[in-house]
């Protein structure tokens, strides 16, 4: 193999798992370790220039960092990840001053308009990152208030209102022009508007129905799960049968479940097509609603609704059971028997959600496929209409928030480059920083310390009060020392094992002190055959070969980055400083601090 | 200040027959210089105890003063341990070894510990083929007092401040296989490779087997003109052969060249299989082991790999026909059989 260039930041950007799993790439260790020395509003702000909703993102967060973090993967005897969501969390709610941190208008015009159709989280990134830059920001939502998905969808018990605002608040307050409670109709009149750009993060805002027999009849008590959750949000449904059925095994069925059993509902169930461990749901979101009483049954096939006498009485299910083919896909087969005669009052439609664009009209110069998507470029976000840009839900289908704010980022940025006349090919390269660690014998500036702590659970209200009240929390996040914990048990995978190949003796005290296995001395070889000839065979191929040049013996030192613990000790115990552990510093550019017209 | 090794290993270990991972035969976390090659050696003293099934409760450490006598702190933590005085650890070896047969006896010691204050106890534990493995972390200085040239310092070696040693060294090697030890092998703390094998052929051999290591002292003596240094090894190694130790006879699946291949099987059905490399060189054969040493330090190379074994070796019990049990397993009875018994004994020398 050749030598490893550790000078492309993207190798050791890879090497923070989390971070690169991450969409909008946080520096979580960074987040982590300030939590950890109790500096919640430097942390808060290290979150809040990467995925600018960190209390909403600390409660609601897919997570997606966490099956990448490597502290699930270092023992093989179900370690499980660092809880670095919960985290944000601790930062979110134990921070200081921040508002003085962010940046404060008025800003100096520079002359140019945008509008952001949805005031979802994609399009408030956008503008949070364009208004310092003297943008003027026109902010369109048919809702009463920002937010967009994140007000009307994740119920309160998840997310507080007053979190939510706070957040959107920060970005409002730098002087966007809102325009809420109007619905956009037409793309035409808004581009005829002297806009310099338009964003569109409208998301994806229908819910799909299940047209089976009863539908009409029973149409009074089925809902769609979304339009459903909405309502309740704006306080416009506030009770709910005492019998519900839920359909659907994504996480709007969870949100909607758990909301029924809030509004009275005291007997809820879910039924799903697909077998349980197959449903879309994350993992704690139905460890949830088991905790709430809500059953979950697996493997059934909505027949039809049932309504007599103009009500609606209940739903009949066929059970099947779930076969694969050889090449792993699913067919849902019946059981034989007769089909099942569940009762209920009020049935949630929650089968999944669509794009919807009536209001953007199809001679614009934006290219639509043949599922009426738009086509969007999946770097620069724009659309087949320069001046027209899409991101989060919108460009291509339900995804979540971070994915929305990741999203929001880029298109600000290129919104930028083409308000500047630029190519909007020119992306902007991450900022980073490697810097050693080094304090002395035994001492580096980070805590090397590897703790066996198991992941802490974050604590949750008792169920009689959050069951009766829709809007009290039920997670209330980890206290401080709990959040320190939890914190220690991250490994620093920022802090980078950087190795000099001249300065190496080739003693072998870092292969023999390495917890984990990691370093070997070997030939050197293609990669197939050098990973399965080092010391503990590399079978992990999402995770790189640090290969060095070739040492005096002729030999390479080999590094498999899967389990490396960040430890630190083929440093300690290096005579020569051949390894040196050194902080890497990793953040995505965003518009507002590499923006185009500065340059 | 954290100097702590985390509990977690690689979540793929092997188990070994005995149903451990490499890691339960670890030690304590070395305080040795960094860069120590004993470090090394201890790393492949932990890896071949693993890899011949080795119940830790059936070893002893035993080691006398020095680094190199204190890393059995780093190995084996869950074996039997003693840590002597300086050049009396084959004194408490053979104590150990004659009140209990039935242990795996593995000996540490420095090349101050054994040619200058221990070489009396060094010799004569040989002469009476104590059955045990012996190794000398050998670094041509007193290490632990700061690096002081040793016996088995080269003539001409230069150390850290730059004095040259005057006196002829002691070769450990030749002085072993002159006494008649029935396993002498020499190698280098940086070639695990063939370290390992040799400390497991080492451990199986049921008589006195003497590994002499080349260690470099990374901090008193790994300067340019030291003959221990880690440069110097390597530019210098030679091996008589490539090693394997195959516990139990298998096929064999590699086939050299016409007659440089040789298998040894040893008492038990165990097989040294070498691959030669040395001209002129009959492991079995003292003479040539003794000419094979002599001809590479002529042509200053260090010979590492087996030189010299004998599979039908006989060790101190064999020799003085003591119990087949060990003593701390007989009885009172056993031990003191009355009067009927000695006055049957005492007839007897009358
Ligand atoms: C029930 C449910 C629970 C969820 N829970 C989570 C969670 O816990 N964590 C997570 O990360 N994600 C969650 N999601 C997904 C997440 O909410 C979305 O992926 C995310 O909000 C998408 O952001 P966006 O900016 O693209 O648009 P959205 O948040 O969908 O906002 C779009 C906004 O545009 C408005 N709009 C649309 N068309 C027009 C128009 N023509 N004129 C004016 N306004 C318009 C809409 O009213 C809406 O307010 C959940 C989704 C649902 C349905
Ligand atoms: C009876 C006695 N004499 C002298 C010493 C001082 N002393 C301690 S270690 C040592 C030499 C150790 O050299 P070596 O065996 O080569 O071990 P190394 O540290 O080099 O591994 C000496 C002379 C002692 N501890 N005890
Ligand atoms: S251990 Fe810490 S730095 Fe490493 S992947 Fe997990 S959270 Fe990120
Ligand atoms: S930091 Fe060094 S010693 Fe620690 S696990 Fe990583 S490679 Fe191994
Ligand atoms: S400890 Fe340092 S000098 Fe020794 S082999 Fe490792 S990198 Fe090279
Ligand atoms: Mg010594």
């Amino acid at each position: 193999m050749k030598a490893t260039d550790i000078k492309n930041p993207e190798y050791f950007h890879k090497v923070v798992d989390c971070q690169h799993a991450c969409p909008a790439h946080t520096p979580v260790p960074e987040y982590i370790r300030l939590i950890a020395e109790e500096k919640y509003t430097e942390a808060y702000m290290i979150n809040w220039d990467s995925n600018v909703f960190p209390g909403v993102l600390g409660r609601t967060c897919d997570r997606p960092c966490e099956p990448a973090c490597r502290r699930g993967r270092i023992d093989g005897k179900g370690e499980e990840p660092v809880a670095i969501c919960r985290l944000k969390r601790v930062a979110a709610d134990n921070k200081g001053d921040v508002k003085g941190l962010m940046p404060k208008g008025p800003f100096r015009p520079n002359g140019k308009k945008v509008a952001l159709i949805g005031a979802g989280p994609a399009s408030l990134t956008v503008a949070r990152d364009l208004a310092p830059l003297g943008y003027e920001i026109h902010l369109y939502d048919e809702q009463k208030l920002g937010g967009g998905f994140m007000r009307s969808q994740i119920p309160s018990f998840r997310l507080p209102e007053t979190v939510l605002n706070e957040e959107v608040g920060y970005i409002l307050d730098l002087g966007i022009h809102t325009h809420f409670n109007h619905y956009v109709e037409s793309l035409k009149e808004t581009l005829g508007k002297d806009y310099d750009a338009v964003f569109v993060g409208s998301g994806a805002p229908k819910g799909r129905d299940l047209d089976i027999p009863g539908r009409k009849d029973g149409a009074a008590n089925i809902h769609i799960g979304i339009n459903w959750l909405a309502n309740v949000a704006f306080e416009h449904t506030a009770k709910v049968g005492k019998k519900v059925i839920v359909l659907g095994g994504g996480n709007t069925a969870m949100d909607c479940c758990r909301t029924a059993r809030r509004l009275g509902g005291d007997e809820v169930k879910v039924f799903v097509r697909s077998p349980f461990a197959e449903m879309k749901a994350s993992p704690w979101e139905k460890e949830d609603a088991a905790h709430e009483d809500i059953p979950i049954i697996d493997n059934h096939v909505p027949k039809s609704f049932v309504v007599e006498g103009g009500v609606l009485k209940g739903m009949t299910f066929e059970k099947v059971t779930a076969e694969y083919d050889k090449d792993g896909k699913r067919k849902l087969v019946p059981v034989s028997g007769p089909d099942i005669f569940i009762e209920a009052n009020d049935v949630l439609i929650a089968v999944g959600q669509e794009n919807s664009f009536p209001w953007i009209e199809r001679d614009l110069g934006i290219e639509f496929d043949k599922w009426d998507m738009p086509t969007v470029n999946e770097t620069t976000f724009v659309s087949t209409n320069p001046k027209v840009f899409f991101g989060g839900d919108s460009a291509w289908g339900p995804k979540n928030v971070i994915t929305a704010v990741a999203h929001g980022h880029q298109a600000a940025i290129s919104i930028d480059l083409m308000c500047n006349g630029k190519d909007l090919a020119l992306r902007l390269s991450p900022y980073v920083n490697l810097v050693s660690q080094k304090m002395g014998i035994h001492e580096w500036a980070y805590d090397s310390e590897v703790v066996s702590d198991k992941r802490y659970v974050v604590p949750q209200a008792d169920k009689k009060l959050t069951l009766t009240n829709r809007k009290k929390e039920v997670e209330l996040g980890f206290n401080a020392l709990a959040g320190f914990k939890e914190a220690e048990r991250c490994l620093n995978c920022d802090i980078q094992t950087v190795f000099t190949t001249d300065k190496c003796i080739e003693c072998d005290a870092c292969v023999d002190i390495c917890p984990t296995a990691c370093i070997s001395f070997t030939e050197n070889a293609d990669e197939s055959d050098l990973r399965s000839m080092l010391k503990m065979p590399a079978k992990n191929l999402t995770q790189d070969l640090y290969v060095s040049d070739t040492l005096p013996t002729k030999r390479v030192m080999v590094k498999d980055e899967n389990v490396c613990l960040h430890c630190g000790l083929c440093a300690e115990r290096c005579p020569t400083s051949a390894w040196d552990m050194q902080k890497f510093f990793y953040n995505v550019t965003k518009a507002h601090t590499g923006c185009a017209s500065h340059k | 200040m954290t100097y702590v090794r985390p509990k977690f290993r690689h979540p793929e270990l092997q188990k070994n027959k005995l149903g451990y991972t490499v890691d339960y035969y670890e030690g304590a976390l070395s305080t040795l210089c960094a860069g120590c090659g004993h470090d090394s050696i201890s790393a492949g003293i932990i890896q071949a105890a693993y890899e011949m099934n080795i119940e830790p409760h059936k070893l002893a450490k035993l080691s006398g003063i020095g680094c190199s006598s204190k890393t059995p702190a780093y190995f084996l933590s869950n074996s039997h341990g003693f840590n002597s005085v300086h050049g009396r650890m084959p004194s408490v070896a053979t104590g150990a070894n004659l009140a209990n047969r039935d242990l795996t006896y593995f000996g540490v010691s420095g090349d101050g510990d054994t040619a200058s204050i221990g070489m009396g106890q060094f010799v004569h534990v040989i002469r009476r083929s104590l059955n045990m493995t012996y190794i000398v972390m050998n670094n041509g200085c007193y290490g632990l007092t700061k690096g002081q040239d040793s016996a088995t310092a080269d003539q001409g070696s230069k150390n850290k401040g730059g004095n040259v040693n005057l006196f002829e060294s002691i070769d450990l090697a030749s002085l072993a296989i002159e006494l008649g030890a029935t396993f002498v092998a020499q190698s280098f703390s940086g070639d695990k490779a063939q370290l390992v094998p040799l400390i497991k052929a080492a451990m199986n051999h049921p008589g006195f087997a003497f590994i002499n290591v080349i260690s470099p002292c990374v901090t008193f003596n790994n300067n340019v003109g030291s003959t221990k240094s880690y440069d110097y090894v390597r530019e210098h190694i030679g091996a008589t052969a490539t090693v394997d130790f195959v516990p139990e006879m298998q096929e064999i699946s590699i086939e050299y060249g016409k007659g440089t291949h040789k298998n040894v099987t040893m008492h038990d059905g165990s097989v040294i299989q070498l691959h030669k490399l040395a001209e002129d060189w009959n492991p079995l054969d003292r003479q040539s082991a003794m000419n094979a040493v002599i001809n590479a330090k002529a042509k200053n190379e260090i010979l590492t790999g087996l030189l010299y074994v004998n599979p039908d070796a006989h060790d101190l019990h064999d020799i003085i026909k003591t119990s087949d049990r060990p003593l701390n397993t007989l009885t009172k009875e056993e031990l003191c059989p009355g009067s009927e018994m000695l006055n049957e004994i005492n007839a007897d020398l009358r």
